[in-house]
């Protein structure tokens, strides 16, 4: 092997100069190699915001199924070169995403343009002054044709804050097989599942009881259900009272019968999925993605997985099922504000939601949407859906709902050990703490 | 890194004293120059969120309502000492620490012996033990999770039918402490292990001769000479079991009573975005660490690694 430079200069250095200036030397070509290149991107990336179209990070759920993706291209090459739309994807959990876009934004991030919200943020991030108001032609253009209870969970002390992207509420699904009719109360479910264990059949009820948002939304649902809601209607205090001690009082009946599974108060949306799908059980509260899942992975048992309304508290009287899913907020630091407005509206049209429904199974929030025959046919609930989430309620709105959600789901947590009365008002101590700041969460 | 300082101290002085000291006082200056930096690093890196979170636990300041900060004194300290929550937060936390530490004591001494006396594959035998504490705890901490969840778990197969551990006070909390023993015993064993190599052979053998019992040369040779490793490895066990989280927050996020101090104190700064509740609560923990801290350096005399090397 022939020798290299590289390898012959150090031999000549050794000879000429004491190794420490070598040393020196080399210390100091290193230093140049690595700033040079510093430096040069650092000019790079001062010339790359001046030149091409306008960068806007869309922040927002990690999508699998490339509707997202697919949408943010869309409305960029729709932009006529205007702007591009990065789309940034945020952790799986609600917790994970909340806190990102938390700590960008209290450090006024300008590169937050278009912020992916859970439905129960909008109020709390507009307090904090984070996110802009809708206003004006943007407003009108966000609310027409848009579903109305999605628009609450955007709307904050009488502004709007947010356009919703798409919308979620759950349904009741039984098997046919064991079922025949479903049920429309809870009392009457209980009844059933209790029949069907005294027979030896698969009779659980597979539920959200875990110790987090899930049981949070089971008792509001109930809550609304029963007449009732956890806030007054200024946001200012609760108002549990006679509706909540029902709601809890169903909610420890499911726990202590017949039809909880022995591992309710572990569980949440996919647990349910899977306890489904593994024959045990003859109900499900959830939402639609379970369809899809059942399809694939358990063919036989398809044929007899049907949906209804969400099973009401009193008979004669329709349940209200808790909504979620994503609103579109503009970041307040936004160096581009008009552009991110018109992005996120485009994000949220007609076609990008139809194929955010169709390929991420995610229900729009235009109305007009479920009567196209497109969604109907891959979604044969979704005149199901849209009466669900024309008669649903929302979460508490309120910038404290984290702990208004958290004191909820630890006082009701496990569900078998609920004390109706008294946990209804421990609750409603809680809320007030949290409702100024103080006090601590568990 | 040499200091300056011994190297002016010890110096000879052949000729002038005064020319010298100039020289040493400029060595000195040189010394100063050099550790600048890394004392400046030092304190914005630790000094400054220390003050800055004791500044914030003084204030009412909460992120959701920028409009209402204001210095509201030692409330913050008044609401989380008279929460239940904090004080359910700080039994668990005393609770786990004394117990997990005190299991690894004893479980870290046995392996520490073994691998010690190994006579025989002592390299498998060390690289065997020490492979727990070679796995990311969230790593760790995840396949506990599954395996004690039903449906998922080997262990929770093992368990009655629908029999969920995790979802218990007190079963999470032994579940918690299974795990921290798991990930945290091998490096108990490695200090004792060092503690170990301190006791001379020869002492051991005297006593043999002089007629003591194996358990005799232990209790009265071998614990003794090894108290300030056993003290130092107890401190490091201590301070880390009582800042536990990360097995915590996989396992069971805190849920059911089973929280530390401090997923109280991530919960109240992350979720609440209470900053003032939150860096109370972390100002608490930093305090009950001191207190720690100094008990076992004065009360026990333990002494960091390396100040103390003649083994008493």
């Amino acid at each position: 092997m022939g020798r290299t430079n590289g390898q012959a200069r150090p031999a000549r250095a050794r000879g000429k100069a004491s190794p420490r200036s070598a040393g020196r030397g080399a210390a100091r070509r290193l230093r140049l190699l690595t700033v040079l290149p510093l430096l040069a991107g650092l000019l790079a990336s001062c010339d790359s915001g001046e030149s091409g179209p306008v960068r806007l990070n869309w922040y927002n759920f990690p999508d699998d199924s490339g509707a997202l993706a697919g949408a943010a291209d869309n409305c960029s090459r729709a932009s006529g070169g205007r702007y591009r739309i990065e789309y940034n994807k945020l952790p799986r959990g609600a917790d994970g995403q909340r806190q990102q876009l938390v700590r960008r934004l209290a450090a006024e991030d300008n590169t937050m343009d278009i912020l992916g919200l859970d439905v129960t943020w909008a109020p709390e991030f507009a307090e904090a002054k984070w996110i802009l108001p809708w206003t004006g032609s943007n407003r009108r253009n966000a609310t027409v044709g848009t579903l109305e209870v999605p628009l609450q969970t955007a709307t904050w002390k009488g502004r709007l804050y947010a356009v919703p992207y798409n919308t979620n509420t759950q349904l009741l699904w039984y098997r046919s097989d064991l079922v025949p009719k479903p049920p429309t109360t809870w009392a009457e479910m209980l009844t059933m599942a209790r029949d069907l264990a005294e027979q030896g059949k698969p009779h659980y009820v597979e539920i959200q009881g875990a110790q987090y948002e899930g049981l949070t939304v089971w008792f509001n649902t109930l809550v609304a259900s029963a007449g009732g809601s956890i806030l007054n209607a200024t946001a200012t205090a609760p108002s549990l009272g006679p509706p909540a001690v029902r709601a809890a009082t169903i909610m420890r009946n499911l726990a202590t019968s017949p039809a909880a599974d022995p591992s309710l108060s572990n569980q949440m949306e996919d647990q349910n999925r899977l306890a489904m799908e593994s024959g045990n059980a003859a109900f499900e509260l959830n939402y639609p993605f379970v369809y899809p899942s059942m399809k694939a992975n358990k063919p036989d048992l398809f044929k007899s997985f049907k949906w209804a309304p969400y099973p009401g508290v009193d008979p004669g009287r329709p349940s209200k099922p808790t909504i979620g899913g994503i609103d579109l907020a503009i970041g307040a630091y936004s160096r581009h504000p008009d552009l991110a407005f018109e992005a996120a509206l485009c994000l949220r049209n007609r076609q990008n939601q139809m194929a955010a429904a169709l390929e991420g199974g995610l229900p729009p929030t235009l109305r007009a949407l479920y009567s196209d025959q497109a969604l109907v046919k891959s979604y044969p609930f979704a005149a199901d859906v849209l009466s669900a989430l024309e008669n649903a309620s929302v979460r508490p709105q309120t910038p404290a709902y984290q702990n208004v959600s958290i004191a909820i789901s630890h006082t009701l947590s496990p569900p078998s050990a609920i004390q109706p009365r008294s946990d209804i008002e421990n609750i409603g101590s809680q809320i007030e703490d949290a409702l100024e700041s103080k006090g601590l969460i568990p | 890194m040499n200091t300056p300082t011994p190297a002016t101290s010890t110096a000879p002085a052949p000729g002038g004293t005064e020319a010298l000291s100039e020289g040493a006082r400029q060595e000195r200056r040189l010394g100063w120059l050099l550790c600048a930096p890394a004392v400046v690093v030092m304190l914005a890196v630790t000094a400054y969120p220390i003050g800055y979170a004791i500044y914030l636990s003084l204030q009412r300041y909460d992120l959701r309502f920028p409009g209402q900060a204001k210095f509201v004194g030692f409330s913050n300290y008044g609401a989380v000492l008279s929460s239940d929550f904090w004080w359910e937060a700080f039994w668990v936390t005393l609770f786990i620490t004394a117990v997990s530490v005190a299991v690894e004591l004893v479980l870290g001494f046995t392996l520490a012996l073994v691998m010690h006396r190994a006579i025989f594959g002592r390299g498998v035998v060390r690289t065997a033990i020490l492979i727990p504490y070679g796995i990311v705890t969230v790593v760790a901490a995840y396949s506990w999770q599954y395996a004690w969840t039903p449906d998922t778990g080997y262990l929770a197969a093992l368990l009655p039918s629908g029999d969920a551990p995790l979802t218990e006070q007190w079963p999470a909390i032994g579940l918690i402490i299974l795990a921290e023993v798991w990930k945290t015993t091998p490096f108990m064993a490695l200090l004792l292990l060092a503690g170990l190599a301190l006791v001379p052979e020869e002492t051991l053998r005297a006593a043999m001769v002089d007629g003591a019992s194996a358990w005799q040369r232990f209790a009265l040779v071998t614990v003794p000479l090894m108290k300030p490793a056993i003290l130092v490895a107890l401190l490091f066990r201590t301070l880390d079991a009582f800042r536990i989280f990360d097995n915590i927050y996989i396992l069971t996020s805190g849920a059911h009573g089973t929280g530390s101090v401090s997923i109280l104190g991530y919960d109240n700064l992350f979720t609440a975005l209470n900053l003032g509740i939150g860096s109370a609560i972390s100002v608490l923990i930093f305090i009950c660490v001191g207190v720690i801290a100094f008990a076992f350096i004065k009360l026990f005399g333990a002494a960091a690694p390396g100040a103390e090397e003649t083994g008493r």
